[in-house]
């Protein structure tokens, strides 16, 4: 038997999307051992409360620990209490996201217990007690299969490679003081700058309009805008050129340098298709490329490929998806 | 300031015979890009200062010398190579090798790339800033410093943290920091003159161990649709029967 630690990611109170997928992941683990699932959910007083939504995709137990000083992200004492309760024993691998958070948040724990570990992990299996992750490397052209030796193992998850399952467990809630004092923390999130409300992120979004040079200008950035806005599930990305034009924040730059998405449904307008662009989006699940070279790189990953003026093709795309969600 | 080496991605990548390496016949390699950008931030920093130094460490094969002498062409001050047959693929084996060499401290700040593309772990940085007790801040895209403290701005999806934090301190950099500087000749030139120590490197036992290395299926695209927005109901049609995502 081997028990399986899970990081609950939260952000301003709330549970992420990761946290849920963190918890099946390590469900499916813990599965195949006859383990039990124990999660660790940080936040402000109240972020209790949150604990029964881990117990709904798999927690067997919900580690709470609340204080004001976890209002924020709190690297240095989240490392610390997620690091002590690994330490305890029991568990055969503590499970983390690659998120913006995971990233800064596992290293710290690996190194604390010093213990092996592995980032952006697309599946992991434990297989006669060896523990075996899949992890993209070479911007997603090599896939290694990696075996982490020694117990436990620190791995953390490619966010929307497991999808949140419900498969309810008891959830039983134990409340754990901070080792030390959080509020004592050298590193300090003095501020949160949350994006616009309502508009969703790249990593969250199932359909992606993304836009390259072939729109030739900033303000011609809202003929993506207004597909993403009649699709009505997307997000809006762009290529390293235009981010370091300054068209568009760096925030939104999808690629090598940027970020890494898999969306249903990858829209490339006037993008040509260069190797730093594809790293970040070849693995969507369908790719649309709309773009006036025939020869441009993008058509040979694109499912469907249209050739022509984009100042002609993505107004008459618009229209036309706009009609179709209204089911005409 | 720690710089490593990296493969040109720009190529199609062929499994050596053993299974576990890439062959690296006729592939390029440079300097890491979050790396030049982390050079170029420490440039900044000692020339607004106007004082101290920056100094460059890179572990692996003597091949890694190239690296620094890019980033003393820069304008880095000086060099240390730690000596290792390879370029391990695990973080912590490396993190450890550069934590000995950087524990008895002298920096203010010790900068990385927020990852490298090749092993992409990212793990290195905070790694060493935890063996040596040091406080951390990653994948920054703006940064401060002043009397002693540090001002970061974090990258998050969909919004940003502002950190604070104080020195000495490891901060790993994510780009929109800055625009590298491309060497100069003359810096090229001062390059050649300026020291690069060469250190064995005390790696630590691997916790990763690569078992296999596979390519993935190639993506099977390359359909055109037609030309135009004649094409327009042509692909919405697909969309909606064919890859059902409409």
């Amino acid at each position: 038997m081997a028990n399986i630690f899970a990081f609950a990611e939260t952000r301003a109170g709330e549970l992420r999307k990761v946290a849920l997928e963190t918890v099946t992941a390590a469900r499916t683990l813990a599965d195949a051992t006859g383990g039990e699932v124990h999660a660790l959910l940080v936040g402000a007083p109240g972020i209790a409360a949150k604990a029964a939504q881990l117990g709904e995709v798999g927690a067997d137990v919900v580690i709470v620990c609340e204080h004001e000083a976890f209002t924020q992200y709190n690297p240095e004492a989240a490392a610390a209490l997620a690091a002590d309760r690994i330490g305890q024993g029991g568990f055969r691998a503590a499970l983390l996201s690659t998120s913006a958070q995971g990233r800064d948040l596992a290293p710290r724990i690996a190194a604390k217990l010093g213990v092996g570990l592995v980032t952006d992990v697309t599946s992991v299996e434990l297989t006669n007690d060896v523990l075996i992750a899949r992890h993209p490397i070479n911007i997603g052209k090599v896939i290694a299969t990696v075996e982490i030796s020694g117990n436990p193992a620190v791995v953390s998850m490619r966010p929307n490679t497991y999808a949140p399952v419900a498969n309810a467990k008891a959830g039983r809630v134990e409340v754990v003081a901070p080792i030390g004092d959080p509020s004592a923390s050298r590193v300090v999130v003095k501020e949160l700058v949350q994006g616009a409300s309502g508009k969703l992120d790249l990593a969250d979004a199932p359909v992606i309009v993304a836009g390259g040079r072939g729109l030739k200008a900033a303000e011609n950035f809202k003929l993506v805008e207004e597909l993403a806005d009649a699709f009505g599930n997307a997000a809006v990305g762009a290529t390293r050129a235009v981010t370091d034009d300054g068209w568009r924040p760096h925030s939104d730059q999808i690629g090598q340098t940027g970020r890494l998405v898999s969306p249903e449904l990858y829209v490339a307008v006037g993008i040509s298709g260069a190797v730093q662009h594809l790293a970040g989006m070849r693995t969507s699940k369908t790719i649309v490329a709309i773009n006036k070279d025939k020869d441009a790189p993008i058509f040979k990953v694109a499912d469907y490929g249209i050739v022509g003026d984009v100042f002609e093709i993505v107004p008459a795309l618009t229209a036309a998806v706009l009609q179709a969600r209204r089911g005409h | 300031m720690c710089v490593k080496r990296v493969p040109d991605m720009d190529v199609r990548f062929r499994i050596a015979g053993d299974g576990t390496s890439l062959d690296e016949t006729g592939i390029k390699f440079d300097l890491n890009d979050f790396d030049a950008w982390a050079v170029e931030a420490a440039l900044q920093l000692r020339d607004k200062a106007g004082q101290g130094e920056v100094v460059i460490i890179s572990l692996g094969p003597n091949a890694v010398q190239e690296t620094i002498r890019k980033a003393l062409s820069m304008g880095a001050d000086r060099g240390v190579q730690l000596q290792a047959d390879k370029i391990p693929f695990d973080g912590f084996s490396i993190a450890t090798a550069l934590a000995a060499e950087l524990k008895d401290g002298g920096f203010d700040l010790i900068l990385f790339g927020k990852l490298s593309p090749d092993s992409s772990n990212g793990v290195t940085g905070p790694m060493v800033a935890e063996l040596l007790g040091l406080p951390c801040v990653t994948a920054v895209s703006k940064l401060e410093i002043a009397d002693g403290r540090g001002t970061a701005k974090r990258e998050l999806e969909g919004a940003q943290e502002v950190m604070e934090f104080p020195l000495p301190a490891v901060v790993t950099v994510d780009e929109g920091l800055n625009t590298a500087r491309y060497p100069s000749l003359k810096g090229i030139m001062a390059a050649k003159k300026k020291p690069l120590d060469v250190k064995p490197a005390s790696l630590g036992d691997p916790r990763v161990r690569i078992q296999r290395l596979e390519l993935p299926p190639e993506r099977v695209g390359g359909r055109i649709v037609g030309e135009g927005a004649a094409a327009v109901p042509e692909l919405v049609r697909l969309l909606q029967t064919e890859a059902k995502v409409l």
